[in-house]
């Protein structure tokens, strides 16, 4: 019998005996990052495209690589053919078309794009818009693919922000705008429906929050869910009255938005959400945590939240990375 | 007779520990800046690689990657001191696991062989 073939980037490798996927990429010149080859470190992650995975390329992985066939290179010895990409390297472009943009608040449209070929994704992962002229920025995806026919973005605008002023200026209802991905493991996870999850994230951060909040109350997740929202002023908290209607029809929902100015006269508390997240729920042993928005607020959101208790691999981190900031 | 890695439970051990070591690491006030600006998942990452090799697990750890992955470090201050830190919470960390003694010694001794690479002596 031949020896079964890795296929990456569209050329088929056929594998040596007792080699791994990882060591005949490696032999055959090509660039996986790697590390410990011993299927601890994780540097090596690739995703299967197509094929079986053998269970032991997967021990120790997340839930939601394990969802998105994530594995380990540098221990896969698969016993058929198996066609990989590097992480997030599977989504095709698809064609979109604008259906409708409105403004959620001062600066922040909603976007909702139909694909007549969608692509398939979970709410929270991200996608990368391509503007005609080829300029690309990521967004994250607001929209349930169950419920919804289109993918709905929530675009701030930034000044000189060039995708941005574009799709707040220039972009209407008709007009072609094409999608690829979708990237990124901040996502719901059926399988433990009384998990209690903390969503926390600033400014746009709340679009895959949202998206992940409307996943987990559709899969009937039954275990407490709060969601806190941090805004410069008020005027920023743009989905206030959608989560607190979600609040009055989901009794295991809490909606905790803050705002860093305010004098307190409109009932949402002056905090920072660093600090105020964790004041709503108390020491996080057993959560599920997910944080999105500025950089630095997550990446401190995160090691509180570590410190408070969750496990590292509890913790979803998408840090919304400007192009003005890179 | 099984290895030393074995008796500690291998793969599960270390990620078992990844998270009570670096908990404690993060909670010193004596070592967590030089953690502050990490990326914390990569940082889990060479945690777990760290542990494996302390539990004299699979490894493929040099000398001269323990050198060059903290030269920065030690020119911000990293000394024995942060050094000495770093095995007490190694060792804290393994007793709240309920490992024994004799075992918790002999991985503090494979990470104390690391100590002049790391503060690049």
């Amino acid at each position: 019998m031949p020896m079964p073939t890795v296929t990456f980037e569209g050329k088929g490798y056929v594998r040596q005996e007792n080699e791994t996927v990882l060591d005949c990429l490696l032999r055959n010149g090509i660039d996986v990052s790697y590390s410990c080859k011993s299927g601890v470190c994780q540097s090596c992650l690739l995703q299967a495209v197509s094929g079986e995975l053998p269970k032991n390329a997967q021990i120790g992985l997340r839930d939601t690589h394990l969802a998105r066939q994530y594995f380990l290179s540098c221990s896969c010895l698969p016993n058929n053919d198996l066609e990989v990409c590097r992480p997030d390297a599977a989504g095709l472009r698809a064609p979109g078309v604008v259906r409708r943009i409105d403004l959620l608040n001062a600066s922040v449209a909603r976007l909702r794009v139909h694909c007549p070929e969608p692509p398939a994704y979970r709410a929270g992962q991200f996608f990368s818009l391509i503007r005609p002229d080829g300029l690309v920025r990521s967004y994250s995806a607001a929209s349930l693919p169950s419920d919804d026919d289109f993918i709905e973005f929530h675009v701030a605008l930034v000044p000189g922000g060039r995708m941005s002023e574009w799709v707040h200026r220039d972009l209407k209802r008709g007009d072609a705008l094409d999608l690829q991905g979708p990237a990124g493991n901040c996502f719901y996870v059926p399988g433990n429906p009384g998990q209690p999850i903390l969503l926390a994230g600033t400014g746009t951060g709340l679009a895959p929050l949202y998206g992940i909040l409307r996943d987990a109350l559709a899969k009937g997740h039954s275990g407490p869910i709060h969601l806190c929202h941090g805004s410069v002023n008020s005027g920023g908290l743009y989905l206030d009255a959608e989560l607190r209607r979600m609040m009055e029809a989901n009794p295991q929902f809490h909606y905790s938005p803050c705002v860093l100015n305010g004098n307190g006269d409109d009932g949402i508390p002056q905090a920072n959400i660093d600090a105020y997240a964790l004041s709503c729920t108390g020491p996080l042993k057993g959560w599920k945590v997910y944080l999105c928005g500025h950089p630095d607020i997550v990446r401190t959101l995160q090691r509180k939240a570590f410190l408070a208790g969750a496990n590292l691999q509890s913790i979803y981190a998408d840090a919304f990375v400007s192009s003005a900031d890179s | 007779m099984s290895t030393l890695f074995e008796q500690l439970g291998g793969t599960g051990a270390v990620d078992a520990a990844v998270d009570v070591f670096y908990r404690r690491v993060l909670s010193d006030e004596r070592i967590a800046s030089f953690f502050d600006s990490v990326d914390m998942e990569r940082q889990a990452a060479k945690q777990k690689a760290f542990l494996t090799m302390a539990f004299g697990g699979p490894n493929s750890y040099t000398g001269l990657d323990m050198r060059k992955a903290h030269a920065h470090l030690v020119k911000r201050g990293l000394g024995d001191v942060h050094f000495d830190a770093v095995l007490e919470h190694l060792g804290g960390s393994l007793r709240e696991l309920g490992v024994a003694e004799n075992l918790i010694s002999q991985v503090i001794t494979t990470a104390e062989s690391t100590r002049s690479d790391v503060l690049d002596r």
